[in-house]
């Protein structure tokens, strides 16, 4: 990106895509094909090709619609999205964070799921409401249907705390805060807890959990951005106090910008708990004894602050939408209604490590699991969408990337204190009004 | 009654060979634009129209609710000029803060990389065993994959595990907090030096030998020819050097974008990854364009005044 056409190059790399992802929308009269734009959710492009292309075989089999795969991997699927967007060139079916949903909602780019295409794929009632919830703004139909169900949790590692002495994990944050501090080792590299401090995104995922919790509502009903409440200023506070005050997270976990550095920290005990999304699969792969790790729900305060809610994770995951411009339609929803039903939500979210998003999925055997139990009461009862506003995306871009600085100043000793929180969350809400 | 056309076998026969001369030369002028036409379509693809599309992107509201339909937006006027402009607030703040982040840096990165490539181009100026090697291995920098380069890096640079706290037997932050600005300039240098390495080696190729003879004969030292000879006979090249590597330097995207990632610490926070944060993270692409518009403007008063500059410098010394 050079000599500062940076604007100018959008255009340019729109016209690059209206020439390169044009592959969608054939014509209904020929056999029926579609393109499937799938988001990298195993350990490399080429493992979800694997996973996923016989069961696209098995729906080509039974249906006589041809679904050519392509894997986006995340750092280029939203900007991807977008040229599509703006090309009206895109593929006929699409996996989104479901986070983005409201954002994507308001280019009016997708397939809206009114009652009629939620009937298609199987009926409203078969999903998680949660799930559900988290697929476009209230009061207009979804974006998209739920696939792979995801919830944050409570990791830790058993044997750091047997030997602590501790016998449970921590049900509230001052437990945790306890608990850390008796975990905390620096002399021999241990510490409390593990944070990707140097991640925007799950910054932002903390700031809303903790938000919550302590009654922040980061948008009006109007959608004018307010993150520089009271409630906001003081969650935020919180969550980097955990590194400053309470001096239980490494001071250089504000480089960490990948979870693989936490994970790995845990199965290498130099961490004792990490807060992340369900990542058994991954646990294993990193060679982690599975036998030391635990799962437990985020803590909730001891005493609840004023009007602050029980939210002990987002309501994470992927959705599966339809680009509006398909020339089939009918193919598309066959699709969907193929992918969420419940052998393919058992069989996928059972290789991914993630939970399905239909009930009728849960009598599987594989989601039967202490752990896996553990996530899915988090997503029924305790987790609430993030902000369902179009200007979604740059609430997380910009208090995530507001975190993950306040994180270096700490690492760096200088203080971080609510005037400065403040300070920095009037900003993002500035820059967000600039974008609505 | 004979025509024009009954006439012209006659002239032909005749043998003048005007007509045809004339068709040639008209095609041999034709030429040039002939062979400049798929450069000009080209820059009118790949540059003009994506920039005045830029420059029209700048007057509108444009963000993600309209991007399917550009058409849509809403005219912002100047509202977008006036919002990153507004020193007080804190769009204009930020902008402010990356521009002089970026001046400096491309102060310091074209200042290094010239200082380190015209000392090595001289060094190099002389024949030594091994020199033919050395050379190679000075391009290694510009050779390498960008990416792969500055990746390797920013794991060098990683505060626990990293190679360069290791031999400095330090414990520092390298890539977050103040030291992440220095961190990107040493990348910048490590990877443009050998750019100007090559391009002053190419200038001092053409420098007659006969001259530093004259000079040695005359009694010149080293320092002396260097400043009499090689400096002045190096002026032209080091102009278009310095004027590319600073164009290079200033819109630099891809050394902070791989350093960092896609928020780079404010300490090292370009202005080009501002305006990519505008434009492809929050999605507000009218503020994106007129951000860029700004910084396209202000290269091209500085490229001006540096090319009028240099073009009067060399007048005066004609």
């Amino acid at each position: 990106m050079r000599i500062g056409k940076i604007a100018p190059a959008l255009v340019l790399a729109l016209a690059a895509a209206a020439t390169t992802a044009c592959g969608g929308g054939t014509s209904s009269s020929a056999p029926k094909e579609l393109v499937y734009w799938a988001s990298n959710q195993g350990t490399s492009l080429d493992n979800d090709k694997a996973v996923l292309q016989p069961e696209l075989d098995k729906f080509e089999k039974a249906s006589g619609i041809k679904v050519k795969l392509e894997v986006v991997p995340w750092t280029d699927l939203l900007n991807r999205i977008l040229a599509a967007t703006t090309s009206g060139k895109g593929p006929d079916v699409l996996n989104i964070g479901n986070t983005w949903s409201a954002s994507l909602q308001a280019t009016g780019a997708f397939l809206p799921f009114d009652d009629a295409a939620l009937e298609k794929v199987g009926g409203k009632s078969r999903f998680l409401g949660p799930s559900l919830a988290a697929t476009g703004a209230s009061g207009q139909p979804p974006v998209g249907v739920p696939l792979y169900g995801q919830a944050y949790g409570l990791y830790y590692n058993k044997k750091l705390f047997s030997e602590a002495g501790i016998t449970k994990p921590p049900a509230t944050w001052e437990e945790l805060v306890e608990d850390g501090k008796k975990l905390t080792k620096p002399d021999k590299g241990q510490w409390g807890l593990s944070l990707q401090a140097g991640q925007i995104t799950e910054n932002s995922h903390h700031a809303a959990i903790l938000g919550a919790q302590h009654g922040a509502q980061f948008f009006t009903p109007e959608g004018k951005p307010q993150l520089a409440s009271d409630p906001s200023v003081a969650a935020v506070q919180q969550f980097v106090d955990l590194m400053q005050k309470d001096k239980i997270v490494n001071p250089a976990n504000a480089e960490y910008a990948d979870t693989a550095k936490s994970l790995k920290d845990l199965s290498d005990g130099k961490a004792a708990m990490f807060m992340n999304q369900a990542s058994a699969g991954s646990f294993k792969n990193i060679g982690m004894d599975m036998a030391n790790l635990g799962v437990a729900p985020i803590p909730l305060p001891a005493t609840a602050p004023p009007n602050g809610r029980k939210v002990t994770s987002f309501v994470a995951g992927i959705n599966m939408a339809v680009f509006k411009n398909t020339k089939n339609p009918d193919a598309a929803l066959d699709f969907v209604k193929f992918m969420v039903s419940a052998p393919e939500q058992a069989l996928l979210n059972k290789t991914y490590g993630s939970l399905p998003t239909v009930q009728d999925a849960y009598s599987d055997t594989a989601f039967q699991t202490e752990d896996v139990r553990v996530f899915q009461n988090v997503l029924a009862n305790s987790a609430e969408p993030m902000p369902q506003v179009p200007q979604e995306s740059q609430f997380e871009t910009l208090i995530g990337t507001a975190m993950k600085a306040m994180f270096a100043d700490v690492a760096a000793g200088e203080p971080v204190d609510g005037a400065k929180i403040r300070d920095q969350l009037n900003q993002a809400d500035q820059q967000i009004a600039a974008g609505s | 009654m004979p025509t024009a056309l009954d006439d012209a076998p006659a002239v032909k026969t005749a043998g003048a060979p005007r007509p045809r001369g004339v068709r040639r030369d008209r095609r041999r002028a034709a030429l040039p634009y002939l062979l400049l036409l798929p450069a000009i379509l080209l820059e009118l693809l790949v540059h003009l129209i994506p920039m005045i599309a830029g420059l029209v992107m700048s007057f509108f509201k444009l963000t993600q609710f309209y991007i399917r339909d550009f058409s849509s937006a809403p005219a912002a006027g100047l509202d977008n000029y006036k919002f990153v402009l507004d020193f007080d607030a804190a769009a204009g703040k930020s902008l402010l803060g990356s521009f002089w982040i970026t001046v400096l840096y491309t102060v310091l990165s074209v200042g290094f990389c010239w200082l380190f490539g015209t000392s090595a181009a001289v060094l190099m100026q002389k024949n030594f065993r091994g020199r033919g090697l050395l050379r190679t291995l000075f391009l290694v920098p510009y050779a390498l994959p960008m990416y792969a380069a500055v990746i390797t890096w920013s794991f060098m640079f990683q505060k626990d595990t990293g190679l360069v706290n290791d031999l400095l037997g330090t414990d520092s932050f390298w890539l977050i907090g103040d030291n992440s600005f220095w961190s990107l300039v040493v990348v910048s240098v490590w990877r443009n030096w050998p750019f100007a390495f090559l391009i002053v080696m190419a200038g001092l190729q053409n420098i007659p030998g006969e001259l530093y003879e004259a000079a040695a004969i005359d009694g010149a030292g080293w320092w002396r020819q260097f400043r009499a000879i090689t400096q002045p006979m190096l002026r032209p090249v080091n102009q278009v050097l310095l004027l590319v590597l600073f164009l290079w330097t200033f819109n630099d995207f891809n050394t902070p974008y791989v350093l960092f990632g896609a928020s780079a610490p404010k300490e090292a926070s370009l202005i080009s990854i501002h305006i990519y944060q505008s434009s492809f993270v929050t999605w507000n692409f009218g503020l994106g364009s007129a951000m860029s518009v700004l910084l396209l403007l202000f290269l091209l008063i500085v490229s001006t005044v540096y090319l009028g500059l240099s073009a009067r410098r060399r007048n005066a010394v004609v």
